[in-house]
Order: structure tokens, then C-alpha cells, then sequence
């Protein structure tokens, strides 16, 4: 018990302090998980809508395959991603390996199955009747796709939720493709981890607090706004 | 026009956020040119890197990428070209790795030893036995729980020696577990269960506050801890940082290195972690 009320301290102190180190280490993680968000969104977003407004053979197979790309364990991310990007693989020309341009590619990875499934989910319990009706107004393809996305905006502010929530709390992609290197690629969940290993229980429960605050701070944002806006 | 407004604020906390983190965080400045270093848990955990790369770094204008994982894992990362140099502590394995053509110029760094550790209260009765071979076959005899790291590191390497030195059969055992995981994890599972386990001494003293274990065996030679910098062999895979590796390896055995090797660790548990052997014979260590 006095172990958890140590670290709650030094979790303050660290933060009140503006700790340099931690610091740095706070906004790599927010840099490469909200990166790496956006770039989940775009193709997230787009791929979801597309499998959700249209059919055709194999339809099932794709979506079944999305849901399963929502459970992908970040440490299988994390080794093909390793594999890849070996200098002798087949990306290695790119030499990002041990980055934080690789880390958001492992986690970009992450998360797009994700968005994925909850725009699909999103998209596919809208009235199959809206759309013949936006048609018929005589709206153009693009206006109907905007129509309908803004009609799914409260679910698709879930995934954007549930994929930056993935991505920032993941440990084991970001420890293998980014290496965990003091100052450039270690970011909260990888410093954790090593801050334990080394017995330093306090540094790590006071990381873990600095995390929860961030989780917690960005779904407050998002909620707010999704709350605000309920249709009513 | 409201409910717009909103929208376009979250895409303006996002956009402001990311930029935000991009501008400060210290990793996004173009990379000089970089050496992986592959490495054991121990010189990390220990902070002993922490102390010596931004040296080497402020010397040579290089980035060094300290990849920490077990010996075993370093040097597999060695033989497919992916790490610069090595530092390792895993002689045999080490050896064979140079014998193939892996690495070159092996040198000799510094060494410290590893111990035997177990709860206070002893169940197998080892405390102050000079011979870690007896300690391992009374434990076996007594079927007191021993943790072991499984992971092919140095640790693990130096314990199936003892193992084999023993002549026991250990695999497979009710009172043999392994964790598969780093030195420091391992000795938390050991202090939980109460286990015996083979450490080495820098990482023990580095944790030992919160665990709770004695050490029950030291001193035997076949407990030195030794190690060594290989550079990886620019032959066998050309796109290494071949000079980078060179630098850091002769970095490592330098004099005022060695200094700094020497004195680590002295002021925060007392003794050093580390004792710098640049230039000596392997055979001469511990006497």
C-alpha cells in the first residue's frame, strides 16, 4: 500500500515538476498514437464505409475478417512489423526500424481494424431507407457519403475512441519495433515496463498514472462532444 | 452552424495536439548517423548505459540504438545483420558466434559475478556452501522450487552450465520453473514464490530493496560473470554501420571508460557493479 501512495507522489512531483525526461517521453507517446490514429481514421473510416455500402461475393469473408483484425495482438503486429523492416527485409531500404516512424506504422496497423469494424458497425445500422431517400433529393455519390457519415458521427467518434485507446496502451509492438531508446523511442507503456524490470516501482506506478490522466483527459474531450451532440 | 463549430474545434485539438508533441519531443530531429547496439538486460537495468552512450555519443557525433535483450537474442540479431556491435555475456555462445564468422575482434570488457539467491529461510540448506555445483544438486535433492530465466540469455546460459556441471537432470522438473522473462522480472517471480534462482549480482543489488532474497552462494570461479564487445562482421552483411560498430567497441575498452566502469554503482549500493578488465586475459579474472 505504501508502494501505490509513493508512486501517487511521485506521480504529482513528476508532473507539477515538468520533469524533463518524462515529459519528453509523455508527448512521443501522444505524438505517435495520435498519429497513428488519423492515419487508422483515413483508412478506417474509408474502408468501413465502402464494405458497409456495398455487397458482393465474399462480403461475409471480408467482414468476418475486419472483426478479426479488431482482436490482432499488438506483439504479432509487432514481429511482422520487425520482420519487414529488418535492414536485410524486404522494407528495409526505408531503415525506420527502431523509430518512432516505424511505431506508428506498427500501431497505424493496430488500430485501422478497429476503425474499421465500428465505421462498418457505424454505417451499417444507419436506416437502409436513408440513403434511397438522400438519393432521391438529388444528391450526388459524395454528398450522400458526407450525409451519411455525419448521420454515423456519434459511433465513429466511438472508434476513434477504441482505436486511440488501443494504440496508447499498447506495449508489446512498441517495444519490438521501436526498441525502446532513451529519449527518441521510449514512450509511457515501454518506460513502464523497464522502470519495473530495474525495481523501480515508483517511477513505473507513477508512469502509469500519467497514462490513465492521458486516456482519461482525451475520452473526457471526445465524450463531451459526443454526449453534446445525441440526437435527440 | 453550432453544432459545426464543434466539429471543427475537435479537429483543431488533434491537429494542435499532434503538432504540439511533434515540435517538442526530442526524437523527431533528423538521426545523425546511428550504431545499433545489441546488449543484455543487466547493463541496461543496471543504468550503466545510461551513463556511458551520451559519453560516446558527445565524442563521436554517433546515435546509438541500445537494443536491450537477452545475449542469446543479441547475438541472433548479430547473425542477420541487424545490430552493429555487441555487448554480451555469453562466452560460449560468443565463441561459436566469432568461429562462424558472425562478429569480429571480441574484446574482453569487464566481468562481475553471479550469485546464488534464495529466501531466508533455506529450505534446501545452502547458505555458505563454497561449491555452486553442490548448492545445485542439494536444491535438486530437496525439490526446492528454482526459478530460471528460460530465454536463452547469459543468466540462463551460465545456469545450464552449473546445471550440466552438476550432472543433473533439471528439464521437465515439478520444482523447475522458467519466466522466459528478464533478469529483473525473474527475481520479482522468484521473491514471490519464495524460489531459488541464479542472478547476477548487479541486477540484484539494483532491485534488492523491494525482494526480500539472500544470497546464499557466492565466490565459486565458475560464477564470473564476463563480458565482452563483438563487432559484427561487415563481411558477412555489408549494410552494417561497420566504423560506428568499431568506434563504440574501442569506446568501451578505453581508459577513461574503464575509470568510469569502475566507480559505477559505488555511491548508490556501495560497491561497484562492474569490474573493468580491458586487456586482460580471461584466465586471470577473479584471482
Amino acid at each position: 500500500m505504501d508502494l501505490i501512495l509513493e508512486g501517487i507522489s511521485k506521480a504529482f512531483h513528476l508532473l507539477f515538476t515538468a520533469d524533463a525526461e518524462v515529459f519528453g517521453i509523455t508527448l512521443l507517446s501522444l505524438y505517435i498514437s495520435g498519429t497513428a490514429t488519423l492515419i487508422s481514421l483515413v483508412v478506417g473510416i474509408a474502408t468501413g464505409t465502402a464494405v458497409a455500402l456495398t455487397s458482393f461475393p465474399g462480403r461475409r469473408l471480408v467482414v468476418s475478417l475486419i472483426n478479426t483484425g479488431m482482436a490482432l495482438p499488438p506483439v504479432v503486429v509487432g514481429l511482422f512489423v520487425t520482420i519487414f523492416l529488418w535492414r536485410n527485409g524486404p522494407l528495409g531500404f526505408l531503415e525506420i526500424l527502431y523509430t518512432p516512424a516505424a511505431m506508428i506504422l506498427a500501431q497505424a496497423v493496430i488500430a485501422t481494424p478497429i476503425v474499421t469494424g465500428i465505421s462498418l458497425a457505424a454505417m451499417q445500422q444507419l436506416p437502409p431507407k436513408m440513403r434511397l431517400q438522400i438519393r432521391a433529393l438529388g444528391a450526388t455519390r459524395f454528398q450522400m457519403l458526407f450525409l451519411l457519415m455525419r448521420e454515423a458521427r456519434l459511433p465513429l467518434l466511438a472508434a476513434v475512441m477504441a482505436g486511440f485507446g488501443g494504440v496508447i496502451s499498447e506495449v508489446g509492438a512498441s517495444i519490438m519495433v521501436g526498441g525502446n531508446i532513451k529519449g527518441y523511442s521510449r514512450v509511457l507503456t515501454t518506460a513502464t515496463v523497464m522502470e519495473t524490470s530495474r525495481g523501480n516501482f515508483d517511477i513505473a506506478i507513477a508512469l502509469s498514472i500519467i497514462l490513465l490522466l492521458i486516456a482519461y483527459l482525451i475520452n473526457l474531450i471526445l465524450t463531451s462532444i459526443q454526449q453534446r451532440q445525441r440526437p435527440r | 452552424m453550432k453544432r459545426r463549430l464543434q466539429w471543427k474545434h475537435l479537429l483543431w485539438i488533434a491537429v494542435v495536439l499532434i503538432a504540439f508533441s511533434a515540435a517538442l519531443s526530442p526524437a523527431v530531429a533528423a538521426a545523425p548517423k546511428t550504431v545499433i547496439l545489441a546488449t543484455t538486460t543487466s547493463t541496461q537495468d543496471s543504468g550503466l548505459l545510461d551513463v556511458l552512450i551520451p559519453i560516446f555519443e558527445k565524442q563521436t557525433g554517433y546515435f546509438v540504438k541500445t537494443i536491450a535483450v537477452g545475449s542469446g537474442q543479441a547475438m541472433a540479431m548479430g547473425q542477420k545483420g541487424e545490430a552493429d556491435v555487441l555487448l554480451v555475456h555469453s562466452p560460449a555462445a560468443e565463441k561459436k558466434f566469432v568461429d562462424e564468422g558472425y562478429g569480429i575482434n571480441r574484446r574482453l570488457v569487464m566481468h562481475n559475478d553471479f550469485i546464488i539467491l534464495g529466501p531466508p529461510q533455506d529450505p534446501a540448506g545452502i547458505k555458505g556452501m563454497k561449491s555452486a555445483r553442490d548448492a545445485f544438486k542439494k536444491i535438486a535433492a530437496a525439490g526446492a522450487l528454482f526459478v530460471s530465466r528460460g530465454d536463452n540469455s547469459g543468466t540462463h546460459a551460465k545456469e545450464k552450465d552449473v546445471w550440466k556441471a552438476a550432472g543433473l537432470q533439471y528439464e521437465g522438473q515439478k520444482w523447475y520453473q522458467q519466466t522466459g522473462l528478464g533478469m529483473g522480472q525473474t527475481l520479482n517471480v522468484a521473491a514471490e514464490k519464495k524460489g531459488y534462482l541464479l542472478a547476477d549480482r548487479g541486477t540484484y543489488l539494483a532491485l534488492k530493496k523491494n525482494l526480500g532474497l539472500d544470497i546464499l552462494v557466492e565466490g565459486d570461479a565458475i560464477l564470473l560473470n564476463i563480458y565482452h564487445v563483438i563487432e559484427v562482421n561487415p563481411a558477412k552483411w555489408p549494410k552494417t554501420n561497420q566504423e560506428g560498430g568499431k568506434a563504440f567497441a574501442d569506446f568501451m575498452v578505453a581508459k577513461d571508460t574503464q575509470a568510469i566502469v569502475k566507480t559505477f554503482g559505488v555511491e548508490k549500493f556501495g560497491s561497484p557493479l562492474f569490474f573493468p578488465d580491458a586487456g586482460k586475459k580471461v584466465e586471470d579474472l577473479g584471482k
